[in-house]
């Protein structure tokens, strides 16, 4: 990625567009922050694009004053892959939502995510179907009451981190609208990565799922339950640093302090090759319901799709010479006709 | 045993104007190799030839049976021919099975040659047979030649390196030989072939080129072979020819398109049958800046497809029917955003996963109205394979020129086909234009549906060009700013813009063409993979004193402006298609004429004399 020392007023980032999201969403919080954060990123805003599918967050790129492109349902990742692939050049984020990327298209999000291309995905998981109202979504606790499960949701939620991590994502990582530093934070490592990044930010959906992150984001809850992973430290947290996060047996664990030696406390490392420990973390907790890990889970470097794509292209043209459409035509052998 | 030489020939040599011959086998038999061979053979020799592969969609079938025959037709000519030929002439069987499974088509008093040790018992009844075909009479009336291909394949290679079963792997080559020995085609450029084939296995190459010898060898040493035939070379157009299908002819003619227009392909796609080939291909040819992006599913190609398009690419996705199903919603989002994009559909048998190695005709009316909403987009069809390559530069040109997507029909028959090509030169080919722009098109900002007025075009402004960033997508947009609005009136007027500017494309592709006799009451009208038989039995209809005309349609829409004329200057309309009558529906509505069908789905292409039968049939009517 080229970087040119530029650097913009967070309005620079907004469209002329009117912002068009229920009074009160999470949504804006976050198109906050990533507009602020957009504004020192440091890439000239022509070359960034935004790609999402559908849903309320997919109305995304509308409010970016950069190149945008919003598609159909779950296949953002996809129109994406296209985008990066074509002009590597380009900084490529998909903004998504819960049933957009986990639900129809889920296919598509851990392909992207396996062949790891270069493409930031931010996943705005509010728990619910928004714009169509107010169906249960595949991240919806079991036994949700909404109007297409008038009895409860009889399914099991999938946890994002979860499936991000056994996709073989490269970057990991998961924060909440409400913490404005901590998304900040998560852009700042996703946009330095190289390769897919896989952001997951609990957003409120004040109208069909309200207080949904309670747990997380209220005064209490975001002492109790937030646990803060920070690369190279001891993962440790409560309003006392009373709890510690221990790894056994491969297994992550929750245990207080006062039970272990502080030498048994996990210290996190983003970097591990083996997503074993990462995808021990994620399963803490399967929602954001009592101590839940936020942050970077994992920030690996592995070979990207875009570059071993112009890698062998390259190639080709050095050994082969540019290609020639007259001798291309007659490679398979020809004859005259006098 | 030494290595076998060719032997001194006592052959008579008789000249026939044309021959066709047909390969059939099981389908690890490898008939499609021999059928290759001896037509690439025939192609350097100069022949004019058009070929019929149609193999079982099971990569090997039950061994033996009817449903694991794989066959291949060619027909060789010393004058310009345009199908692989009606009833063959000469039948290679292999094994009871191939001869139940084509028997009925072998031309009365044609040479049947058998593999003789492939009729046991244990294979006859296996085929379906009661009695021995060889005995119970079935097989009077063809010239048969019964040889022992597979003990002569242990014989040659009883000193080889290959042992066991392996050993009977190369008895198709006994075949090739054979049919060189009696149709005199020369062995160097098969023995050149398969040296280069296996070049890392030389006991391989060595035990198919003892075998190929010794088929040539069986036929100068047999008496009954020692009438030969030689088909002389083709009067055809002066210039340098090459023998191409379908598939390549497209594919190259995307990778010409990018250069004429001066930018980069993109190909995405899935693999399906028969549409992979282009992929297979494309993905040989990175030293021209050709992007192949094999995705996780149909949609993903063409979502991928639509993301490079964006980004300034000549984008293009390939399929087959069920694959542009899939594609379908993602088609509406580059129509709707007015992306230009390819999406090539080679036609099989459906529906579902129908018949999947099988040509048919029946995606017309889905590829033109397969869309929710109002979405008109061009369709054209290739005719043959060396029109592939046109058809996919002419396709590529009108979505870059209109900002649209485009659909080109394609089907099994002419991308697994072959013909010889009068190669063109590149620099004879049309520069393709497009909306790329760098600039500001108003006072007030970049207006992303600011269109050309001649051709209603959209600017194509890429992601990377400062001062150009603007926001697009799949909700209706405000003409002009291309923000997004559900006014009224301006969802009539792009719902009107968008058929307006696929309507005029009509002004801006070739007239239509006639064939035939001009001044007949009757025109046969076709489309697609028709267009060999079409014309080669309006041809022989014309030479037999049937008066009647044909023109073939590459653009299905828009038809070409002289369309209605053409038609109107016709008292009987005649629609041939290998579908259940698709293009008649859309001519009976758009022209209101009584167009008359002659249809068929039977997975395998209309021969000429068919036709020809079938239109008499109809003008006598």
């Amino acid at each position: 990625m080229s970087k040119v020392p530029v650097s913009y007023k967070r309005t620079d980032l907004q469209s002329d567009q009117e912002v068009k999201w229920c009074p009160g969403c999470g949504d804006y919080t976050i198109l906050a922050s990533v507009q602020s954060f957009m504004a020192d990123m440091g890439i000239s805003k022509e070359k960034i694009v935004f790609v999402s599918g559908i849903g309320c967050a997919a109305r995304f790129p509308y409010y970016m004053n950069t190149y945008g492109l919003h598609t159909i349902h779950g296949r953002a990742p996809a129109v994406a892959t296209g985008v990066t692939v074509s002009n590597p050049d380009l900084s490529v984020w998909v903004v998504s939502g819960d049933g957009d990327a986990l639900s129809i298209g889920g296919n598509h999000l851990i392909h992207a995510l396996r062949k790891n291309v270069n493409i930031k995905i931010l996943m705005f998981n509010n728990q619910i179907y928004g714009l169509t109202k107010g169906q249960y979504s595949p991240t919806s606790e079991e036994g949700k009451k909404t109007k297409s499960s008038p009895f409860g949701s009889v399914e099991l939620p999938f946890n994002p981190m979860s499936i991000a991590l056994g996709a073989e994502a490269s970057f990991v990582a998961r924060s909440v609208d409400m913490d404005r530093e901590l998304t900040a934070q998560v852009l700042q490592e996703a946009s330095t990565h190289n390769g897919s990044a896989f952001v997951e930010i609990y957003q409120n959906c004040n109208v069909f799922n309200d207080k949904a992150f309670e747990q997380l984001t209220s005064k209490e809850g975001r002492v109790a339950n937030r646990i803060n992973l920070v690369h190279g430290e001891k993962v440790i947290f409560g309003a006392e640093d009373e709890f510690a996060v221990t790894i056994e047996n491969g297994e992550a664990k929750v245990v207080k302090r006062t039970d272990i030696d502080d030498s048994k406390i996990y210290v996190h490392d983003i970097t591990r090759e083996n997503p074993s420990v990462a995808f021990s973390l994620s399963r803490l907790s399967h929602g954001p319901y009592g101590p839940t890990p936020m942050g970077v889970f994992r920030k690996v470097q592995r070979e990207t799709y875009n570059d071993d794509v112009i890698n062998q292209i390259n190639f080709a043209k050095d050994s082969k010479g540019a290609g020639d459409v007259d001798k291309l035509i007659r490679s398979l052998g020809t004859w005259n006709v006098d | 045993m030494e290595e076998p030489t060719l032997a001194t020939d006592k052959k008579t040599v008789e000249s026939i104007p044309a021959i066709t011959i047909r390969f059939a086998g099981d389908s690890g038999d490898g008939m499609q190799l021999v059928g290759t061979r001896f037509t690439d053979t025939s192609a350097l020799f100069g022949n004019d030839l058009a070929t019929l592969p149609s193999f079982p969609a099971e990569i090997r079938a039950p061994q033996g049976t009817i449903a694991g025959v794989s066959s291949f037709q060619v027909q060789i000519a010393d004058f310009d021919i345009l199908t692989p030929g009606d009833n063959p002439e000469v039948l290679v069987a292999m094994n009871p099975a191939a001869l139940k499974a084509h028997l009925h088509d072998l031309a009365p008093n044609g040479m049947l040659i058998l593999n003789e040790d492939a009729f046991e018992e244990k294979n006859i009844t296996k085929a379906g047979y009661k009695l021995d075909p060889r005995e119970s009479g079935e097989l009077d009336g063809y010239r048969v030649f019964e040889v022992p291909m597979e003990k002569l394949t242990k014989e040659a290679l009883k000193d080889s390196e290959i042992k066991g079963r392996a050993v009977l792997r190369s008895k198709n080559m006994i075949a090739l030989g054979l049919i060189s020995w009696v149709f005199n085609r020369p062995l160097e450029d098969t023995v050149n072939w398969i040296n280069k084939k296996f070049e890392k296995l030389p006991e391989v190459a060595d035990a198919n080129i003892k075998t190929l010898k010794t088929g040539y060898n069986f036929g100068i040493t047999v008496e009954a072979f020692h009438h030969t035939y030689v088909v002389d070379k083709a009067k055809l157009p002066a210039g340098e020819y090459t023998n191409i299908n379908g598939n390549i002819g497209l594919s190259w003619g995307l990778v010409a398109a990018a250069k004429l227009s001066e930018l980069e392909l993109f190909y995405g796609s899935y693999p399906i049958t028969p549409a992979s080939d282009i992929l297979h291909e494309l993905s040989k040819h990175k030293n021209f800046d050709v992007i192949t992006f094999q995705a996780e599913d149909e949609i993903a190609a063409a979502a991928a497809t639509v993301g490079a398009s964006f980004t300034g690419k000549l984008a293009v996705t390939g399929t087959s029917g069920p694959g542009l199903a899939l594609k379908s919603e993602t088609i509406s989002l580059a129509l709707s955003a007015e992306l230009p994009m390819v999406i090539v559909n080679v036609q099989r048998g459906g529906p579902s996963t129908g018949l999947p190695t099988k040509p048919e005709q029946s995606d017309l009316l889905f590829a033109l109205y397969g869309r929710h909403g109002e979405s008109p987009l061009p369709v054209l069809a290739s005719r043959s394979p060396s029109h592939a390559f046109y058809t996919a530069i002419e396709a590529s040109r009108i979505a870059l020129k209109y900002m649209t997507p485009v659909i080109l029909l394609s089907d099994n028959y002419v991308a697994t086909g072959s013909e010889p090509w009068l190669l063109p030169d590149y620099k004879d080919l049309p520069s393709l234009s497009n909306n790329l722009t760098t600039k500001l098109n108003s006072k007030d900002g970049f207006l992303p549906f600011h269109r050309d007025m001649t051709t209603f075009a959209r600017p194509w402004a890429t992601p990377g060009t400062p001062g150009l960033e603007h926001r697009i997508g799949g909700l209706e947009k405000e003409e002009g700013t291309g923000n997004v609005s559900y006014d009224s009136d301006n969802h009539q007027y792009m719902t009107d813009m968008r058929a307006w500017k696929i309507a005029n494309i009509a002004n801006d592709i070739e007239p239509l063409e006639l064939n035939g006799d001009e001044k007949a009451d009757t025109l046969v009208l076709g489309w697609g993979s028709t267009y060999g038989g079409i014309t080669q039995a309006v041809n022989r209809l014309n030479e037999k004193g049937v008066k009647v005309a044909s023109a073939h349609l590459t653009f299905i829409n828009p038809f070409p402006d002289n369309l209605g004329e053409i038609l109107s200057s016709f008292k009987t309309v005649i629609i041939p298609e290998l579908n259940t009558g698709q293009l008649i529906k859309l001519i009976r509505e758009r022209f209101l004429i009584d167009a008359k069908g002659i249809n068929k789905v039977a997975g395998v292409p209309f021969t000429a004399q068919e036709l020809a039968d079938k239109i008499e049939e109809k003008i006598n009517e």
